[in-house]
């Protein structure tokens, strides 16, 4: 019940005092409406933008969470404030699940945006809604998971942003998003599965427009897995690098 | 009674010994205060006790219970003030106290009514609806001692509370800190400042390169080097050659010039003052005053640790700039 507590008042105050601040409303409603406009100014017919939207989506999300939550957590480190956190009676892995459930729920919200935007110029009424939030809720997961390894990694906040890139970047283009997995060099393949996001993108893109290649019970286990990866080896590195 | 037992703490890090086989107990309802220079291993000493770093070994008791692997077990009975404010600075005061509370479970309408008794215990009501940012470092460190109690702990760890701050909210704190105590708090407090410690700490453990060198009440600490009588006789005017005089008079003394008006006269005895008086009569100097010293907590201090005490203020205004 203690933990219970601790748990929902975290995640409260990170929304409030971080998530839901103005910059970061604008730029979770920004950035993904930037990208649907651009590609809709771009696409020919409807289809594009059906085409378009598990990219989108996944973008949205990616962008949304990693960075955040790694600035966040860096910059808590820096200011000491993290140590308050750490010598609350609070199991560690409640404690990082709730100061990573703040920005989980802000890069689901993050999703929403370019879905809302679809709804009013294409019909989305064949969409496999509950592969979709499934697979928004474990790409938010995931995503914030990887924020939470890259904080444990650095030391300043600008740290923190450069570091995100470093991973982001090569797994847009390597997730089969805006260029298909079966078209990518041989080589290049085995890495394109050894990221989460292509499983994520994946199933979007299967219960959008049926188009996925692997299974939904191929895809739906291995970002569980990924983010239960992620999550357990973060703790790891928490203890021994944040306890020293 | 004992609270908190330390036994043998050992910290490396790397090839440094942060803290090397430190033991001590703190007892209930005491101020134990770790007194030491700056990278003595004051703070290291208290994240090993309250969890923030691990132990290389040696153990933690808490109320009898050994915690030394499993500190989160103990975390709910310890308050923690680091040496710098750490709180919310997007939070106001009552933000910053009630989301403290929560993290120890404490019910939503307490945290309210706790975070206000607090706010007006620290005198910091009127400023409970600002933000955390706009405070003074006083304040900031008023509410942080306030955030470091709202769970009621058994035991408060106060780590440098004064440093960096300006006198008249130090002297606010230290009675703050008494006054908490009276309450019936039991405090660990770390400082280098020798007079905070001789004023507010019930024992005193002196701590230098990891090693506690010397732990005890105010009193024991003092008698050890009561042992010897000095007398201090102020003069109106002397020159060097006076102190020799007087050593070659009364070889068991040992005597020594403080400046030209100051001479001190040390015994393993007790001293004789009539003849000291007569001999400096002979050689025509008068003696205005004549005043038994005792020994105060910081010549204590640069006895046993063989640290100038000036040192110490050096780095405390080093470490306020």
């Amino acid at each position: 019940m203690s933990s219970w507590v601790a748990f929902q008042t975290i995640v409260m105050k990170d929304m409030k005092t971080y998530y839901l601040k103005p910059p970061n409303i604008s730029w979770g409603l920004v950035f993904p409406f930037a990208w649907m406009l651009m590609f809709y100014l771009r696409s020919q017919t409807p289809l594009d933008i059906r085409e378009l939207l598990p990219g989108v989506i996944s973008m949205s999300i990616l962008f949304g969470t990693t960075s955040m939550l790694a600035v966040t957590i860096t910059f808590e480190r820096r200011s000491r404030s993290f140590e308050r956190l750490l010598l609350a009676p609070l199991e560690l892995s409640i404690l990082m699940l709730a100061k990573t459930g703040g920005a989980i729920l802000f890069g689901m919200i993050n999703a929403f945006v370019p879905i809302l935007a679809a709804v009013f110029l294409v019909d989305l009424s064949n969409v496999v809604w509950p592969a979709v939030i499934g697979s928004i809720l474990l790409i938010a997961t995931t995503s914030t998971f990887l924020g939470l390894f890259i904080s444990i990694a650095v030391h300043e906040v600008f740290e923190a942003q450069t570091f995100s890139n470093f991973f982001r970047f090569p797994m847009l283009f390597l997730c089969g998003l805006f260029i298909p997995i079966t078209v990518l060099p041989a080589f290049l393949r085995p890495l394109s599965f050894a990221l989460p996001l292509t499983y994520g993108a994946d199933i979007l893109k299967a219960a959008i427009n049926r188009n996925g290649i692997l299974p939904l019970w191929v895809s739906f286990p291995a970002l569980l897995l990924f983010a239960t990866g992620l999550f357990l080896f973060s703790l790891r590195n928490i203890r021994r690098k944040w306890v020293l | 009674m004992e609270l908190l037992k330390a036994d043998n703490l050992v910290k490396h890090f790397d090839e440094v010994t942060a803290v090397d086989r430190v033991s001590f107990s703190v007892h209930r309802g005491e101020i134990f205060g770790f007194l030491g220079p700056n990278g003595a291993g004051k703070t290291t000493t208290i994240n090993l006790l309250t969890g923030l770093a691990r132990l290389t070994s040696g153990s933690v008791f808490i109320e009898g219970k050994e915690y030394s692997t499993k500190p989160k077990g103990a975390q709910a009975m310890m308050g923690v003030v680091p040496d710098e404010s750490n709180l919310y600075d997007e939070l106001d005061g009552i933000e910053n106290l009630k989301f403290c509370a929560a993290l120890y479970g404490i019910e939503r309408r307490k945290r309210e009514q706790r975070a206000k008794e607090l706010l007006d215990q620290f005198g910091l009501a009127e400023a409970g609806r600002r933000l955390f940012r706009t405070y003074s470092k006083g304040m900031k460190r008023k509410l942080t001692i306030a955030a470091g109690i709202i769970h009621k702990p058994k035991i408060l760890f106060l780590d440098e509370p004064t440093t960096g701050i300006d006198v008249a909210s130090a002297r606010q704190i230290r009675a703050l800190i008494r006054e908490l105590n009276q309450g019936g708090a039991t405090v660990f407090l770390t400082t280098h400042y020798i007079e905070e410690a001789e004023r507010l700490c019930h024992r005193i453990a002196f701590i230098v390169g990891g090693r506690l060198v010397r732990i005890g009440s105010l009193e024991e600490l003092m008698k050890e080097h009561q042992q010897e009588t000095v007398i201090e006789l102020v003069v109106e005017a002397m020159g060097s050659e006076t102190a020799e005089f007087l050593k070659r008079r009364f070889p068991p003394y040992v005597i020594h010039l403080s400046d030209e008006r100051k001479l001190r006269v040390v015994s393993d005895g007790s001293i004789a003052i009539r003849p000291l008086l007569e001999a400096l009569a002979e050689v025509s100097v008068t003696v205005t005053e004549a005043k038994l010293i005792r020994p105060t907590l910081e010549e204590v201090f640069v006895r046993v640790t063989g640290i100038e005490s000036g040192l110490m203020r050096q780095e405390r205004e080093g470490k306020k700039k």
